[in-house]
């Protein structure tokens, strides 16, 4: 598992290179068009990262965090789920950055390669800001009945949460 | 607010203020950290995306897509955003997917009966849109990376597995309820 992992990554540049190379791209100017686009949607976050990335550590050092999260361990504890990534589950279909802001704050106490760090990164890989697709999506048609979207959307989510868990205990 | 409130009673007052003078910094340490990954990746699909390899891929699509959503014809317009809209977040073009996504509501609302209700194909591809596709999630890795991990990459199959199943759950239960 270890090392094919650490072939994704030149594997991928490699094959959009040589990609580029065949269908005669100018290769530079393309990639710098694309690089601006991706430094302006980095920063374009972090207003809103700096604001959340507070609040999560307030939440943490003011002892509120410990409290939450030991409230809700016994739910975690009947499935296996890290009690770290409890309060994880409950942003994630919300807010995207506020999610990344806990997984960061994970990955800053556990360590990115401690189980709670591992099922994070699979929790946090494997869905989407659910609300925030179904408010953009349905917003620009001026739907107003989303039916059993939302249902649905969150049954799914809740499925890749105890995959992240069982996949994570499986593979590593 | 409840940190603060929290903060008082449980006499954790100090460490709060500290918390918030680190988290700021922190917040933009991690912005600047990610920057420079994230441009790297979005100019390689630039070139991806310019060869035609979005819309190659997005053809790989259309034999599913096109059971999905019976109501269209094969080459209608709506069911091109559709394939379009599904590659673009398999690659992680984030910003291309979103107006893709946008435009293939349009053409599938042009033929819903009531206009404000959503319909059964424009439920299940929004559920898609909620499950994540994305072959390589350029933040989770870029987070890795930055706290030190032995490899970043290591969870990719996990997320592959996990995504994947959930999308099919979601795709089978907004089936299911269609009635």
């Amino acid at each position: 598992m270890n090392t094919f992992s650490f072939y994704i990554l030149p594997g991928v540049i490699g094959f959009i290179i040589i990609f580029g190379l065949f269908k005669k791209i100018p290769l530079f100017d393309t990639f710098i068009l694309g690089a601006k686009d991706g430094l302006n949607s980095a920063f374009s976050i972090a207003p809103s990262l700096i604001g959340l990335i507070v609040a999560v550590s307030m939440l943490k050092a003011s002892g509120a965090f410990a409290i939450i999260t030991s409230l809700l361990a016994p739910i975690g504890n009947l499935i296996a789920i890290p009690k770290e990534t409890i309060p994880l589950m409950l942003l994630r279909p919300i807010s995207g950055s506020g999610a990344l802001a806990l997984v960061d704050s994970i990955f800053k106490s556990c360590g990115p390669d401690s189980f709670p760090g591992r099922v994070a990164s699979v929790m946090m890989g494997s869905t989407e800001t659910t609300f925030y697709a179904i408010a953009i999506y349905f917003g620009s048609v001026g739907i107003k009945s989303t039916r059993h979207t939302i249902p649905v959307a969150l049954t799914a989510d809740l499925t890749s949460f105890i995959l992240s868990v069982l996949t994570v205990r499986l593979f590593f | 607010m409840i940190s603060i409130v929290c903060a008082v009673f449980t006499g954790n007052v100090k460490p709060l203020s500290d918390a918030i003078l680190t988290g700021a910094s922190d917040a933009i340490s991690l912005v600047i950290s990610m920057a420079g990954m994230m441009s790297l990746w979005t100019g390689l699909l630039g070139i991806a995306n310019k060869g035609g390899l979005t819309s190659a891929l997005a053809q790989v699509f259309k034999p599913v897509v096109k059971h999905l959503f019976k109501e269209y014809p094969e080459d209608s317009p709506a069911i091109h955003a559709i394939c379009m809209n599904i590659t673009a977040n398999l690659l992680g073009l984030g910003n291309a997917a979103t107006p893709l996504g946008i435009s293939a509501m349009k053409e599938m609302n042009k033929t819903n009966k009531n206009p404000s209700v959503a319909n059964n194909s424009m439920v299940i591809f929004t559920v898609m849109n909620t499950a994540s596709i994305q072959l390589v999630p350029t933040m989770m890795s870029i987070l890795r990376q930055k706290y030190n991990s032995a490899s970043p990459f290591e969870v990719l199959p996990s997320i592959w597995v996990s995504s994947f199943i959930a999308l099919a759950i979601g795709v089978i239960l907004a089936k299911l309820f269609e009635k």
